[in-house]
């Protein structure tokens, strides 16, 4: 028995001598991401900082719908697991006042990432609170909310003639929610299983809100004043009830069994021939220019997300900054990291392989608006972009607007009014109760 | 009883010849059980009893504040926990009574000689041996309107199972059906088979009818056996979690134990939702009392 003990601790002494001494050997850094297309991109880029400076960098992932709760506890936790992470632009204010993010504002200012990065991204990817001058990211992957369509579809020159004839115009791309609603109505044929449009609807995260979010910021309206914390009156007010009306009116015209849709649902509604439009991140329309995943591939156009009816025109902000985490044993070693993943030629490489920079530079270029079909409307749309909260207790708000949103789109329940009106009160006694309102 | 157990040590095992006692290997086999019941079960239990009376929260670095019954007394009158609790009781309910129908009539179809009775048994137990998540992802693909084999064979077009908020709930209960009735048969499978041939003897010379059999003979003798399956299930059922959130995402179908999760790990109400929890806590203690109350009854008769 002695023996048997004797050689057991023996080995795992071995066992860890031998891990320390790897350890000690080999820098490595992993940075923690959703599981998705821009991930592997991110992948294949750090992958060149490998053969550069030799410190392996692993981006490790996790579902959508997990990475929220995966990524926060860990950082509770205060582990570390990951060096660094890719976080939604929302969790900014969560992670900052919590100490979950190292302060990169020196680093900022440094590099002067405040001209060398698009407005849009430094404002809601790197700065908490608002216009403090505080940053806790570098923008890494822009990203907004556009359309996709079926250009053989609406090229045809029946349909044409059929649209005109019914709404007396002619038939394109929508110019404001008022086409857009009409073009999903004149394509929705469920006995030919053809639909009008797909729209996000999954209320496990933000996919319904952003949806929402899309419609509101283009009508004019607003979530709230993220300065003061008022919402009465903002979230609820007249824009906003139409906004919601008109997204209530487009689920009408989804493919069936549309409640719990997301960004893989919204490709299918392409790559499937079940809609004419579908709304979705830029990050995910490279898969549609792609004939390996998308059968329609040639026949798929794209378009920023449409006017409302005063002409207002914004989309909902994707994407995420890279953030440094404040348990990391190589916090060194990844600033090492940012200094090169800021770089110009990174940046550009960056966007070569299909992730969304957001260096200002790269955008700006004609090189890289004219890469894709749908970059120069991602240009376009990354300057008129707005955000949902970032206060820490923002996943409150989510989920509170979920619950009042979600019965009335897909379930009938309630007038948009009343929905608005309730999650007002909602919100602001949520604000009453972390004292940002008296 | 103890004892005999205790004075059962081989003078020639190797643990006599190291010299062990009795009490030494009672201690061996009881304290690590205890230790880890105190550390993963009791400690985080009582824990979590004390943050339930706080605004703490895990992802912050804020200190706890003792907030009293507040917690209890804002969830007490949430009309959202109110509705999440409804929609838990209709779905055990609908659930628990689906399960006993359908398990308990296919112990009866089994319990008889019929060919190959035991290949069919262990096919029949299938459903409850795969795990939930996968059960989920398959039955998602089964109720698909577009191109659902459950619609294809039942010929109804493209009715919405998973989208539609009146029957979501029912499409979430009718997996759990498919998947925990097996367990109720195999139950009650044991019960029937225990139920002494000379009985049913007795009443088929008394002319007694098979509902008289069954109502008088059967049923009572199965009972208390049935009444642990109902209350595993519906311990089961009260505490779903993964079938419905992997099914569906309508409100319709937000169980309380979906409802703890999103305030514990996604708005990290921590404090809040040690309140929550012990709130089902009882609820659960306080049904499946009731429950055991029932069974000790039962077995009375």
């Amino acid at each position: 028995m002695r023996k048997t003990m004797t050689s057991m601790l023996a080995g795992i002494g071995l066992v860890l001598a031998c891990g320390t001494s790897v350890y000690a050997q080999d820098k490595e850094l992993t940075i923690f991401w959703a599981e998705w297309d821009p991930a592997n991109y991110l992948q294949e880029l750090v992958n060149l900082y490998e053969a550069e400076s030799g410190v392996k960098v692993t981006v490790e992932t996790t579902p959508w719908s997990d990475f929220q709760t995966k990524a926060f506890t860990e950082f509770n936790a205060k582990g570390s697991a990951y060096d660094m992470v890719v976080g939604d632009s929302q969790w900014i204010g969560a992670a900052s006042e919590a100490g979950h993010y190292v302060d990169l504002t020196d680093f900022f200012n440094k590099h002067n990432l405040k001209e060398v990065m698009a407005p849009a991204t430094v404002k809601y990817y790197a700065e908490y609170p608002s216009n403090s001058g505080k940053y806790w990211s570098i923008p890494a992957e822009g990203d907004a909310v556009g359309w996709s369509y079926r250009k053989d579809w609406f090229e045809d020159p029946k349909e044409m003639e059929a649209f005109k004839a019914k709404y007396g115009y002619d038939l394109g791309v929508p110019k404001d929610w008022k086409q857009l609603r009409d073009i999903a109505e004149f394509f929705h044929r469920p006995d030919e299983k053809r639909y009008g449009v797909a729209i996000y609807t999954d209320n496990s995260y933000d996919a319904l809100v952003m949806g929402v979010e899309n419609a509101i910021f283009s009508f004019g309206g607003e979530l709230g004043d993220y300065a003061t914390y008022k919402v009465d009156g903002i979230i609820n007010s007249e824009q906003n009830v139409k906004a919601l009306e008109a997204y209530k009116e487009l689920y009408s015209f989804t493919p069936p069994g549309w409640a719990k849709s997301f960004f893989i649902e919204d490709n299918q509604a392409i790559t499937e021939n079940l809609a004419a439009m579908s709304m979705n991140y830029f990050a995910f329309f490279p898969a549609l220019i792609n004939e390996a995943s998308n059968p329609n591939a040639k026949a798929t156009g794209f378009f920023a997300n449409p006017p409302g009816p005063n002409g207002d025109q914004f989309a909902a902000l994707g994407g995420q900054g890279i953030s440094v985490i404040s348990y990391s044993q190589n916090q060194e070693e990844a600033m090492k990291f940012l200094e090169w993943f800021i770089k110009d030629e990174t940046q550009k490489k960056w966007a070569e392989l299909g992730g969304y920079t957001a260096s200002a530079k790269v955008l700006e270029s004609p090189e890289f608006q004219n890469a894709t079909p749908y970059n120069k409307a991602f240009y376009e749309t990354m300057f008129k972009v707005k955000d949902f909260w970032a206060t820490p207790e923002y996943a409150e708000l989510l989920i509170q607007m979920n619950q009042r949103v979600y019965p009335y789109i897909t379930g009938n329940q309630g007038t948009a009014k009343e929905v608005l009106d309730s999650l007002a009160a909602d919100w602001n006694a949520t604000f009453k109760k972390y004292n940002r309102v008296k | 009883m103890a004892t005999a157990v205790l004075t059962t040590l081989d003078p020639n095992s190797r643990s006599a010849a190291r010299g062990m006692s009795d009490l030494t290997i009672r201690n061996l086999f009881i304290i690590p059980t205890i230790v880890f019941l105190i550390v993963f079960n009791i400690f985080p239990l009582i824990y979590s009893l004390g943050y339930s009376f706080t605004d703490f929260r895990a992802s912050s670095p804020a200190a706890a504040n003792f907030v009293g019954l507040q917690n209890y007394r804002e969830l007490l009158n949430d009309p959202f926990i109110w509705s999440n609790f409804a929609i838990t009781a209709k779905y055990v309910i609908v659930s628990v009574v689906g399960q006993v129908i359908v398990g308990f009539g296919v112990a009866l179809l089994l319990n008889r000689d019929i060919p190959l009775k035991g290949l069919l048994t262990t096919l029949l137990l299938l459903p409850m041996m795969l795990s939930m998540a996968v059960v989920g992802l398959f039955w998602k693909l089964l109720y698909d309107p577009s191109f659902g084999i459950i619609n294809y064979t039942l010929g109804l077009g493209s009715f919405e199972w998973l989208s539609n908020p009146d029957m979501a709930l029912y499409a979430v209960a009718i997996t759990d059906i498919w998947m925990w009735s097996p367990f109720v048969m195999l139950l009650s499978l044991a019960g029937l088979s225990a139920v002494p041939k000379h009985l049913y003897e007795a009443a088929a010379i008394d002319r007694a009818g098979s509902f008289y059999t069954f109502f008088r003979i059967t049923l009572p003798l199965v009972a208390p056996i049935l009444m642990i399956a109902i209350i595993f299930r519906t311990m089961e059922a009260f505490k779903t979690f993964d079938l419905a959130y992997i099914l569906t995402s309508q409100p319709t179908t937000e169980v309380i134990s979906i409802r703890l999760y999103k305030m514990a790990f996604q708005e990290w109400q921590t404090g809040r939702s040690c309140a929550l929890a012990y709130i089902v806590l009882i609820m659960i203690l306080a049904i499946t009392n009731i429950y055991v109350k029932y069974l000790n009854k039962v077995k009375e008769r």
